[in-house]
């Protein structure tokens, strides 16, 4: 309330300050999104409180630091970044080639898209069961389905990145005298990067997705592993710590992966 | 130093083709400055990717100093009326490109950069990424990474086209200008009379269904061109000419 009473104030402070509307938005954003969670966590200690089943976030809490005391949480989350982190990076490492093929030689994109175009219908998921019949029950399975998630996605935007590269900025290389391979490397490659980081950023999402379930479905260890077996013993504010773990996690590598998006695509033209 | 002969160039399309030029025959000597002037559709961008090297004639001949134009070389400079610039490179990065292509040391390829952004007038701004500046300083660092090279031939395809009009006439005055100091060959292309008939040496009109030269006058206006020569009689005479061989077209 304050902040939006202060603007007149701000506004008559001078000219060569910022837009005082601009700031205002700025400092509103974070302040509404704090207001926002700890509603939502006073609407779930409410709810908790007529419930038997649902636990109270004081509970939840509690549980958190058991887990983490003995070491339990801890090792599943290094047991789930480790397959999430290998997967991904493997399924980025291969796409970023295969997605600049497919734009460059339409060759490699007549043999390459159909079946890029049909393992994206499947889920991920749906592969886990040949998956663990052909790889077994150990880490690759899960690593392989993650990997596959994260390359599906990474692929069709670095190509669609690639075959958008202006014509003319390719036509100002050649004219200034790049070859092929100047074209490639100091053209295309810069001019396609917000599309592969915008892939990569989404890949993580789906990367993150499959893993959990993958790890529901087979693990020994992991975040999903913990809340499976809870699920037995009927221990919601495990799974409820499970949960929350999952969420902050996700949001993190995505907010590093937004940084790192921003700091490499700072000469874009952008609206806001 | 550019001559073309019967050059014909005609695209595929999903149903036949549509002939782009038709016989096209065209000499351009040493130092001048010539602009093309025309209605949209009569081929002139065509007939400038052929000399710069990024379309191949269908039929006919293209030289540059006895020379068939195989590709783009380094003896012509092509500045683009939508800029072109990298937009994740400074003004600097920007002008040293086709120097780092030619693989020129790094002192020399820096010395020669600014030099180019001095004589555009960009010194300030070297360091800035393209999307901070204006439309005419955007179109002043193209200006630059083309001259940077030091081509002989200079092929500029509407490169004002994107500019408001008192831009524009400034950019006109200081190309006139950097050209009667370095004297390199011009081709310029344009939809705009006044600019075409302000700029050259020599008009060269085209029609359009299929491009085609339809007429060439010679522009006889002393050098420098001032205020004072855009405002003469003599200009409005020979702007009049140009305008009824563009716009009262067969």
């Amino acid at each position: 309330m304050s902040v939006v009473e202060a603007v007149p104030a701000r506004a008559g402070a001078g000219a060569s300050r910022p837009s005082p509307r601009r700031r205002t938005r700025r400092g509103l954003l974070p302040a509404l999104n704090v207001v926002s969670a700890l509603a939502g966590i006073a609407l779930w200690w409410w709810a908790s409180r007529g419930s038997a089943t649902v636990p109270a976030p004081a509970e939840v809490l509690t549980r958190a630091g058991e887990l983490i005391a003995d070491g339990t949480l801890g090792d599943d989350v290094l047991a789930s970044l480790r397959r999430v982190v290998l997967g991904f990076g493997l399924g980025c490492l291969l796409a970023v080639p295969v997605g600049f093929l497919m734009g460059w030689y339409p060759v490699a994109r007549g043999l390459i898209e159909p079946w890029v175009q049909f393992f994206r219908t499947i889920p991920p998921l749906a592969l886990i069961p040949l998956a663990i019949v052909l790889m077994g029950i150990g880490e690759t399975p899960k690593t392989f389905v993650i990997f596959l998630a994260a390359f599906l996605v990474c692929v069709v935007s670095t190509f669609q990145g690639v075959v958008g590269v202006d014509r003319t900025l390719i036509n100002a290389a050649r004219v200034l005298g790049a070859g092929d391979l100047t074209i490639f490397l100091r053209v295309v490659v810069p001019a396609s990067s917000p599309f592969i980081l915008v892939g990569m950023r989404v890949g993580l999402g789906s990367s993150w997705a499959t893993l959990v379930a993958a790890e529901l479905i087979a693990a020994q260890e992991g975040l999903g592993y913990r809340m499976q077996s809870a699920q037995l013993y009927y221990d919601l504010p495990t799974i409820f710590v499970g949960l929350i773990t999952i969420g902050v996690l996700g949001l993190l590598m995505d907010r590093a992966l937004l940084l790192v998006e921003r700091r490499l695509t700072a000469w874009q033209e952008r609206r806001a | 130093m550019i001559a073309m002969k019967n050059v014909h160039k005609t695209f595929a399309l999903r149903d036949g083709e549509f002939t782009a030029l038709g016989d096209v025959s065209l000499d351009i000597a040493e130092n001048e400055f010539v602009t093309v002037v025309g209605p949209s559709g009569c081929g002139k961008s065509t007939l400038l990717n052929i000399l710069a090297g990024l379309e191949t004639p269908t039929d006919g001949q293209a030289l540059v100093n006895g020379r068939p134009i195989t590709g783009p070389g380094p003896d012509r400079g092509v500045i683009f009326q939508q800029f072109a610039l990298f937009p994740w490179l400074t003004v600097r990065k920007n002008v040293e490109f086709g120097l780092r292509t030619a693989g020129m040391p790094r002192k020399r390829r820096q010395a020669r950069a600014q030099e180019a952004i001095d004589l555009v007038g960009l010194t300030r701004f070297a360091d800035a990424l393209p999307k901070t500046l204006s439309g005419g300083m955007k179109q002043r660092c193209a200006i630059a990474r083309a001259y940077a090279v030091d081509p002989e031939i200079l092929l500029m395809d509407e490169p004002f086209g994107a500019l408001d009009a008192l831009t524009r006439v400034r950019m006109q005055e200081q190309l006139l200008d950097t050209w009667s100091r370095e004297r390199r060959t011009v081709l310029f292309i344009t939809h705009d009379v006044d600019e075409a008939v302000f700029l050259a040496n020599r008009v060269v009109v085209m029609a359009a269904g299929p491009g085609r030269i339809v007429e060439s006058v010679e522009i006889d206006l002393p050098h420098p061109r001032t205020e004072e020569v855009r405002l003469s009689p003599e200009f409005a005479a020979l702007r009049n000419r140009v305008w009824t061989a563009v716009y009262h077209q067969e």
